[in-house]
């Protein structure tokens, strides 16, 4: 017998307007899933007595993994039946998004057949998300995503399933190939992404160039973000071309260099390369005049966040300029050596950036073995905690003498 | 070199520690290593604990929870469940 339909006047006002409504499309699917029935009667109750009915977390999972389900169960188990389990699924999602239609289509029948049918494409971990089934679904969705080709993501203290820009895809400004360095991350650190082995979270976002359309500067416990080091490439041709077209110039992109390296008299656009810090505004102003340098690489930071259990973090320099090419092996030794001091003496739910913050960058630097630099000044006047040794000894020798003298 | 202890020595010293602190104690993959590091000595290493550990959650004996963060624990039936 068909359910009767919730009744869902409050909901029913995110119905109206000119935009898209995850209301109408939770009662599509209503149509003929109960789970999304009993969800949408679940969530008027909330917007009536103004507070969430899901307990979150639990003991859930697929055999042998210990991230990729996120346990949700109703507080109001008898009253909205279907949903008295909601869990959600991770879905590690191809580098860069790239689907077929027709594997879309599989992953939704799959979905249609295991779960809810409501989908999330793509969560801000970058994983498609599986709203909703019961822990009984749980294997037999695992193996038929399996059997498709795809694999649970990550959740929980682990590394989280990696995400990229679609670099060079698609963008001739990447600077480095995001998705294979994504899907190598993503096969190398299998047992870390399916075994949680850490203090916390681990996230890894590859942007191909600073515009960092992933946020990974905002996001991720490594931000990998692509870079140059050499000049940037300039057609004059085109560049004539842009000012005939009306672009001010001197106004538009000169006005708005933060570090003031760019000059045009009218005829000629003058870079100080060695001040530019490679922002991409006049590369992004003038896309067919101005391109990224031919010498390319990243720039890997290290400790960004969004607040959770503390405040949020920006992600800072770690390695100013690196090359990325297989095999990678530079990249995996600092990867390695950064989880094995954080693993040894990060807190419970610490994320690195707040493990730095606490034993302070210099401590973090020497454990790691890698040496402090300038770039690693995140804004002036900045004390960032180092301490250099040479000096240290020089001081020590002279106030010695001096002990000695008195 | 001291020879090894056996993947299954560690796992099951693991389960011994993570049962009789049951209901008292959430245990860590980290806090895991660092106990049966200390209890072997240089007969175990961090490979062997991960080993151990991977042996635990295959055979069932234990499962990932996840309370804020992620555990592992002998399976029961949780609060949320109920
Ligand atoms: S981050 Fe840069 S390389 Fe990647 S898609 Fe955006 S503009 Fe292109
Ligand atoms: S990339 Fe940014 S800093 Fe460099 S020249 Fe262009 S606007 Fe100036």
């Amino acid at each position: 017998m068909a359910e009767e339909k919730r009744k869902t006047p409050k909901l029913d006002e995110l119905e109206k307007g000119a935009w898209p409504s995850f209301v109408k499309e939770i009662k599509s699917a209503a149509e003929k899933n109960p789970m999304a029935n009993d969800l949408l009667g679940q969530l008027e109750r909330s917007y009536e007595e103004k507070i969430g009915h899901w307990k979150h977390g639990g003991i859930v999972g697929v055999l042998g993994y210990g991230g990729g389900v996120i346990g949700r169960y109703s507080d109001l188990p008898e009253e909205f039946p279907n949903v008295s389990h909601f869990h959600t699924i991770r879905i590690n999602q191809p580098a860069g998004w790239f689907y077929t239609s027709d594997v879309l289509r599989k992953l939704c029948d799959i979905w249609e057949r295991h779960g809810s049918g409501l989908t999330n494409m793509h969560g801000s971990t970058g994983d498609m998300i599986f709203l909703g089934t019961k822990t009984d679904e749980l294997e037999p969705t695992f193996s038929e995503l399996t059997e498709l080709g795809f694999d649970l993501g990550g959740s929980g203290s682990d590394v989280r399933t990696p995400s990229c820009c679609c670099g060079k895809a698609r963008c001739e400004w990447a600077c480095y190939d995001t998705m294979a360095l994504t899907y190598f991350l993503t096969m190398h650190y299998q047992d870390e992404l399916h075994r949680p082995a850490f203090p916390y979270k681990w996230k890894f976002k590859m942007s191909g160039c600073p515009n960092d359309c992933v946020a990974s500067v905002a996001r991720a416990d490594m931000s990998i973000i692509g870079t140059w080091r050499d000049d940037i490439q300039i057609d004059k041709k085109a560049v004539t071309e842009y000012a005939e077209s009306g672009l001010n110039i001197q106004r538009d992109v000169v006005g708005n260099c933060p570090s003031k390296c760019m000059e045009w008299d009218g005829k000629e656009l003058k870079i100080d390369n060695k001040a530019c810090v490679k922002c991409m505004h006049c590369i992004n102003a003038m896309p067919k005049a101005l391109a990224p340098g031919k010498d390319r690489g990243a720039c890997i930071l290290i400790g960004a966040k969004a607040p959770i259990v503390e405040g949020a973090l920006l992600s800072s320099v770690l390695v100013p300029f690196i090359k990325l090419e297989p095999p990678y092996n530079e990249l995996i030794d600092l990867v390695d050596k950064i989880h094995e001091v954080w693993s040894e003496n990060g807190k419970n739910r610490e994320r690195v950036g707040e493990f730095i913050q606490r034993v302070g960058m210099g401590n973090f630097l020497e454990a790691i073995g890698v040496e402090p630099v300038p770039e690693m000044v995140a804004h002036p006047r900045e004390n960032p905690y180092v301490f250099y040794e040479e000096y240290f000894e020089e001081d020590d020798e002279g106030s010695g003498e001096q002990e000695e003298d008195k | 070199m001291a020879e090894q202890v056996k993947v299954e020595e560690v796992s099951d010293a693991m389960y011994r520690l993570i049962k009789d602190s049951m209901g008292q104690k959430k245990w860590k993959a980290t806090d895991l290593t660092k106990a049966v590091l200390e209890l072997f000595g240089d007969r175990c290493d961090k490979t062997l604990a991960k080993s151990a550990i991977r042996e635990l959650i295959e055979s069932g004996k234990c499962i990932y929870t996840y309370f804020g963060g992620s555990f592992i624990e002998i399976p029961h039936r949780e609060g949320a469940q109920n």
